[in-house]
């Protein structure tokens, strides 16, 4: 993850003249006197964006309303509940190739894939939200109390979150997912397990990039003369700090939904999801399907894995493109015909 | 620790000239500060992940709650220490962890430290295969794409590493499968060998933990080859994964480094274009891959864990995920702890490696 960095100084002019500035300036400067909708963190990096860059953004932007809307329609789309394995009484039978009936073939359980790839979705969709807003809850939270108040309780909260920063976040997760719940559990049981064991392990990022920045406009004069005339702290902090401080918060935003997603698939894949009748997730079928590949039966693995990367792909690719739009030396720059690094 | 890191450098290290003493006494210093906050961030970790184990209840519960009678559970329990106070066993385990135990499991009775030994070295062998995969492949592309930025190539090798970011382990892997040992035939499907090979490497008199190593010591080519072939998907799996970090990371740094003033007087001087990019622009936008590298070990531990299932690769990840199928969570907690241990000392290294590099990193 790279944190975006101002422009080096002179680097050879070539960004477009008042936009460089207004990043330089800030990213509330930027478009200051556009209407607040064009300086919502995605539409104004749209705005901002050329050529191919604009079109890896729409490329991502286009993935993840699919992945939503998905999720948002999934009874409609599915053709069975994820976990029937019947119909009208008949049922489906177990490892079916392909068919008219199940466009995307069975699985060894005897589930139909295509249901389960779509109901999948709100599975994803689901622990993503949740563990991105609690860790974003939580890191600000604490990244903003630690880098005001300072002293001990920053020290140790510093220490803290580059320990947990440190460790292999799937073992992090794993952990996690057997203290929540033991290992298997129902639906939205699942899903909470998940989501916290996923939060436990962003939480120190958010903190980590909203401390730093708190500590750094704690010593700017706007913050001094706010505590001058009196002003309480959590107005300063909450106001003064928070405001300025939220700048980089829509790409980790995005990259750790990516993660999310990821992570919850690993957490299934190992045995430690969300149990099958509960609810449809893409990492538990690819384990499930991991014996099947031998004897070549490559349905039931590849459709959930082609899930999982184009949920991830949508997402990481809005990510990509916001950091480096955000990021001077790396924006696309419209470039005169002919002119040639 | 971080404030003795501050103090001028004592009188060891009064060496005759201002830079040599300088640079000689930082290193030094910087390498030990940065060694012994190895210690807190192991400590912390033992912690955390000691009493979240211990949030849930004990192991003894835990692996065979519900096969034996409460009475028989309690019997067991108060054997192995479970009914003392919690910080009396946190000690007590933190004082095993010093003298090396890092307790029994449960379910085969072996200590965990004797798991760590025989399968760790077959976890390094991968990693150590997939770090090769990953800068055979991230080094080169990262500096063509950078070379074209902006143009095609750049935007079908930038794609390619999201792709590579947004593809699980587990389903590389399984694409992998499909495609070179069910399809084509090329590569055997799992393991680390075949029975044949085994049987020649069981021969061996004191094996070390890398198969490769065994194999080429007994200069037998079969056995090489059939090591290499078992290695093959497996690395390239866990390999693509960082290796698309690393062609990012080139790519950013490159495009940094190529707008240098120093770049562009070396052109005006004439230099070659393509040396340009493999010597002027390359070497310092290497540093931050040595830096990524250490936080890439965590991640490619992670990433081990689910290879290791994926190949059925005996490691430390795939015994890992067996402990956890069977609720044996001491081993569970052992190996974790272990896996933290590693990626400490690995990051220490790294941060030393760094510095000895790029002087302007210290403390």
């Amino acid at each position: 993850m790279t944190i975006p960095n101002p422009a080096p100084p002179g680097a050879d002019g070539g960004l477009q003249g008042d936009e460089s500035v207004a990043v330089q300036a800030g990213a509330v400067a930027a478009t200051a006197h556009a209407p607040w909708y064009l300086r919502l963190p995605i539409v104004s990096h749209l705005r901002r964006s050329v050529g191919l860059q604009r079109g890896m953004l729409i490329a991502g932007l286009v993935l993840v309303a699919g992945l939503l809307l998905t999720a948002l329609l999934a009874p409609l789309i599915a053709p069975y509940p994820f976990a029937a394995t019947s119909a009208d009484g008949t049922a489906f039978g177990t490892q079916q190739p392909p068919s008219a009936a199940h466009p995307l073939g069975t699985t060894v359980a005897g589930y139909d894939v295509l249901s389960r790839v779509v109901f999948g979705t709100r599975t994803a969709v689901a622990v993503m939200a949740c563990a991105v807003v609690a860790s974003l809850f939580l890191g600000v939270l604490l990244g903003l109390i630690s880098g005001y108040v300072g002293g001990w309780l920053d020290r140790i909260l510093v220490m803290l979150a580059d320990a947990i920063y440190a460790f292999p976040s799937l073992l992090l997760a794993i952990v996690m997912s057997i203290v929540i719940s033991g290992g298997q559990s129902s639906a939205w049981g699942g899903i909470l397990a998940a989501a916290l064991s996923i939060t436990v392990v962003f939480v120190p990022q958010y903190f980590r990039v909203i401390r730093a920045e708190v500590v750094r406009l704690k010593a700017e004069p706007f913050v001094e003369a706010a505590k001058v005339i009196g002003t309480p702290h959590r107005r300063v902090m909450g106001t003064h700090l928070l405001r300025n401080a939220t700048r980089t918060l829509p790409l980790i935003f995005t990259l750790n939904s990516s993660e999310a997603i990821l992570t919850l698939a690993a957490l299934g894949f190992l045995g430690f999801g969300i149990e099958p009748t509960s609810a449809a997730e893409w990492g538990y079928d690819l384990n499930r399907a991991m014996a099947d590949a031998t004897s070549g039966i490559w349905w039931t693995g590849l459709f959930p894995g082609l899930a999982i990367v184009a949920a991830v792909l949508g997402v990481t690719l809005v990510g990509e493109s916001v950091n480096d739009l955000d990021d001077p030396r790396l924006r696309s720059r419209r470039r005169r015909k002919g002119a040639r690094r | 620790m971080t404030a003795a890191a501050e103090t001028q450098p004592g009188p060891a290290a009064s060496a005759p000239s201002r830079s040599s003493r300088r640079s000689g006494g930082g290193l030094g210093r910087y390498v030990l500060t940065r060694f012994l906050l190895i210690i807190p961030t192991v400590l912390i970790l033992m912690t955390v992940v000691f009493f979240l184990m211990r949030i849930t209840g004990d192991p003894i519960t835990a692996a065979l709650g519900g096969r034996l009678t409460p009475d028989e559970l309690a019997a067991r329990r108060a054997e192995a220490g479970y009914d003392r106070p919690l910080i009396i066993q946190y000690l007590d385990y933190l004082g095993g962890v010093l003298r090396g135990d890092f307790g029994t499991s449960y379910t085969d009775g072996r200590p965990v430290s004797a798991i760590l030994l025989q399968y760790g070295g077959a976890t390094a062998e991968l990693v150590l295969y997939a770090i090769v995969v990953a800068l055979v492949v991230g080094v080169p592309l990262g500096m063509i794409a950078a070379r074209n930025r902006d143009r095609w190539g750049d935007l079908a090798l930038r794609v390619l590493a999201i792709l590579g970011y947004a593809t699980p382990v587990f389903f590389v892997g399984l694409l992998l499968k499909l495609v070179f040992s069910v399809g084509l035939g090329w590569f055997p499907v799992a393991g680390r060998l075949s029975t044949g090979g085994e049987r020649t490497m069981g021969s061996i008199l004191n094996p070390s933990p890398f198969y490769l190593l065994d194999a080429i010591r007994l200069g037998d080519p079969a056995l090489i080859g059939d090591v290499l072939r078992h290695a093959a998907l497996p690395a390239v799996a866990l390999g693509l994964l960082t290796g698309g970090i690393f062609l990012r990371l080139v790519r950013t740094n490159m495009i940094g480094t190529l707008e240098m003033p120093y770049v562009d007087s070396a052109r005006s001087r004439g230099v070659a274009e393509s040396r340009l990019t493999t010597r002027h622009a390359l070497r310092p936008a290497l540093i931050p891959i040595i830096t990524v590298m250490g936080m890439q070990v965590a991640m490619m531990l992670g990433g081990a864990v689910l290879t290791e299932t994926t190949f059925e690769w005996r490691g430390l990840g795939y015994q890992l995920a067996e402990y956890m199928a069977a609720r044996d969570y001491v081993a569970v907690q052992g190996i974790v702890m272990m896996l933290a241990v590693i990626v400490a000392v690995s990051n220490f290294l790294v941060d030393v490696i760094a510095a000895l590099i790029d002087p302007r990193v210290r403390y």
